[in-house]
């Protein structure tokens, strides 16, 4: 792997929730983004996937934790001071619908980043934008178009032309499939694909469908309540999970295959609030496998082979 | 997908569906085109006195009678109609302008919310007249300061709705999109949010403009408003009421053109209120 590009240590993300609790929505994460390299983040609803998207893109600031950004620490810099840094890394949106202002047109709304950072004269950005919409494929006559004239796919193609507008060597693509039609689902994927091997582009791609995180990524995070359960190369991943809750994940995954047998009941229950975590590891109160300790102690992500290291004491059993 | 069609021509069709507000609009658009016209439409000059024929009826001489001094109404409801008009109009941009900058600060600046909102209930607290008359006492009447005080008066109602429509805009994606790609936050508010906010100013101001012909002319009766020189429909009704046994005409005139303009302006506003809605229009 080439040299970090994203360095995230122990990242913190906690919201005051009514009654004076915390809401720990991001609770300790640490993982790194190589040069041109995809990390998958996966996990269930409320896992804290998508706050640790946007602390890690300073939208929103985090509590605590480290995010070096190309050996440059942003965690906690004003926005003035994260400006510089938003040519270099951008986000594409869950909901193609709310991210596009219903107001501008196709070229204003991609244009806009070149108009913030001052780039090009307006004739250079119109051909940017032309460029940029040829390279997501949509037609050139999108330019002077409004968003709700557009389908969920087009509409998700313009935000990826909105994000790749400045350039970036960073983007985090926030569930970026999981609005669209399944049929549409694997063009935006390909897209985003295509897009990462030819411009070389960092990808922190979240979304809670493994089948998809695993086609797009290098290598996956698994994340419950806030922390990182495993992290392994993808196929890895897939093939020799060592966390309990990533077998479960994988055993939940639909397989194409009416006479694969299923090995084990799929998860009981709903993830827990992220305001009263479980003590101890906090995946225990739905793990198969979890013994007295668990409620004890929180597992360290510990390494248990080269690039693959996963959260859980019963390491007996993995 | 619809029909390319202008946004605007699917508005106003959307609009004059509904015949009251085609109603409305007519009145409308007739009496600005009278006040526009009126040095050429009245017969007379609104200040020209008749004296032989003071307070005469409904004629062929006056059609719609004489005041005291013998003066046309016809003629000083023309002109009435042109300072209640741009009264109305100079207030709905002063409390637009004012209302929407405070809402914006208030809803997108949060340590700004607080402040800016205990500031607007504190003039909501007072009702629109006496807080109107309150400011035209320190102020001095003119009609320049009708339109400042009363553009004060409503300042708070458009700075109330564009905070709330401001809370909920915010938190849609796009305008995180525009912090991701470095936007300031006056960049925020003016390009993203402003364009966001037009239908419920459009709304809001045309019920301000009838509430504003509304509180002028209650200004004018009560002595406080545009001086009594200049025919406004509020002073008219102010002298007229001595002669109410005699001449009724003079207050049924002005106060026929008071009620006409203020209802068509209700009706117009309830009618783009839905227009704009598109909830609503999946109902329809």
């Amino acid at each position: 792997m080439s040299a970090k590009l994203l360095e995230v240590r122990d990242l913190k993300k906690h919201f005051p929730a009514a009654g004076g609790r915390l809401v720990r929505a991001v609770e300790g994460m640490s993982f790194d983004v190589g040069r041109g390299e995809v990390l998958g983040m996966v996990g269930e609803s409320g896992s804290g996937k998508s706050t640790a998207g946007r602390a890690v893109l300073g939208l929103i600031a985090p509590t605590s934790g480290s995010v070096r950004f190309d050996g440059q620490e942003i965690a906690g810099l004003s926005r003035r001071a994260l400006r510089p840094f938003r040519r270099r890394m951008q986000i594409v949106f869950q909901d193609p619908y709310a991210s596009l202002n219903p107001r501008r047109r196709v070229c204003d709304l991609i244009g806009e980043a070149m108009v913030i950072h001052r780039i090009g004269t307006s004739a250079d950005r119109r051909d940017r934008v032309a460029a940029l919409l040829e390279r997501v494929g949509l037609p050139a006559d999108a330019m002077e178009r409004y968003p709700h004239e557009f389908s969920g796919g087009q509409r998700q193609r313009i935000g990826i032309a909105r994000a790749l507008a400045v350039e970036p060597d960073f983007i985090v693509a926030d569930e970026p499939v999981s609005a669209l039609d399944v049929s549409v689902q694997a063009q935006v994927v390909n897209l985003l694909q295509d897009l990462q091997r030819d411009l070389g582009l960092a990808i922190l791609f979240i979304a809670h469908d493994l089948s998809v995180v695993n086609y797009i990524s290098d290598r996956v995070a698994v994340v419950y309540l806030g922390r990182i359960m495993e992290i392994a190369p993808a196929d890895e991943l897939m093939r020799a999970p060592r966390h309990p809750y990533t077998r479960a994940l994988l055993d939940a995954a639909p397989v194409p295959d009416p006479a694969a047998r299923r090995t084990r009941a799929p998860l009981a229950g709903d993830i827990p609030s992220p305001a009263d975590p479980p003590s101890g590891c906090v995946f225990r109160t739905r793990c198969p496998r979890a013994a007295g300790e668990c409620a004890q102690q929180v597992p360290e992500l510990v390494e248990v082979s080269p690039g693959h290291a996963r959260a859980c004491l019963r390491d007996d059993l993995c | 997908m619809a029909a390319p069609r202008s946004p605007a021509r699917q508005l106003l069709a959307r609009l004059l569906r509904r015949r009251l507000v085609l109603f409305a609009l007519v009145a409308l658009v007739v009496v600005v085109v009278a006040a526009l016209f009126a040095p050429w439409l009245a017969p007379y000059a609104p200040g020209r006195m008749d004296i032989a024929h003071r307070l005469a009826a409904p004629a062929a001489r006056h059609w719609l009678g004489s005041d005291e001094f013998g003066r046309d109404t016809l003629s000083r409801v023309l002109f009435g109609a042109q300072q209640s008009l741009l009264v109305g109009a100079l207030v709905v941009v002063l409390a637009t302008v004012l209302g929407t900058a405070l809402g914006l600060l208030a809803g997108y600046v949060r340590r700004l919310d607080a402040p800016l909102m205990r500031l607007t209930d504190a003039l909501m607290a007072f009702p629109d007249i006496l807080l109107a008359i309150a400011l035209m006492a320190g102020l001095g009447a003119s009609m320049f300061n009708v339109v400042l005080a009363l553009g004060i008066v409503y300042t708070p109602r458009v700075a109330r709705i564009v905070r709330g429509a401001v809370l909920v805009l915010r938190e849609l994606a796009f305008v995180e999109a525009a912090e991701a790609l470095g936007a300031g936050d006056l960049r925020i508010m003016l390009v993203h949010l402003l364009p966001n906010l037009l239908s419920a100013l459009i709304v809001q101001g045309t019920f301000i403009f009838g509430y504003a012909i509304l509180t002028e002319a209650a200004l004018s009766f009560l002595g406080t408003g545009v001086p009594p020189t200049t025919p406004t429909w509020g002073n008219m009704i102010a002298t007229a009421q001595q002669y109410m046994g005699q001449a009724d005409w003079l207050i049924l005139v002005p106060g026929g053109a008071i009620v006409l303009v203020v209802l068509s302006l209700q009706v117009l506003g309830d009618g783009l209120r839905d227009a704009l809605d598109p909830k609503l229009q999946r109902l329809l």
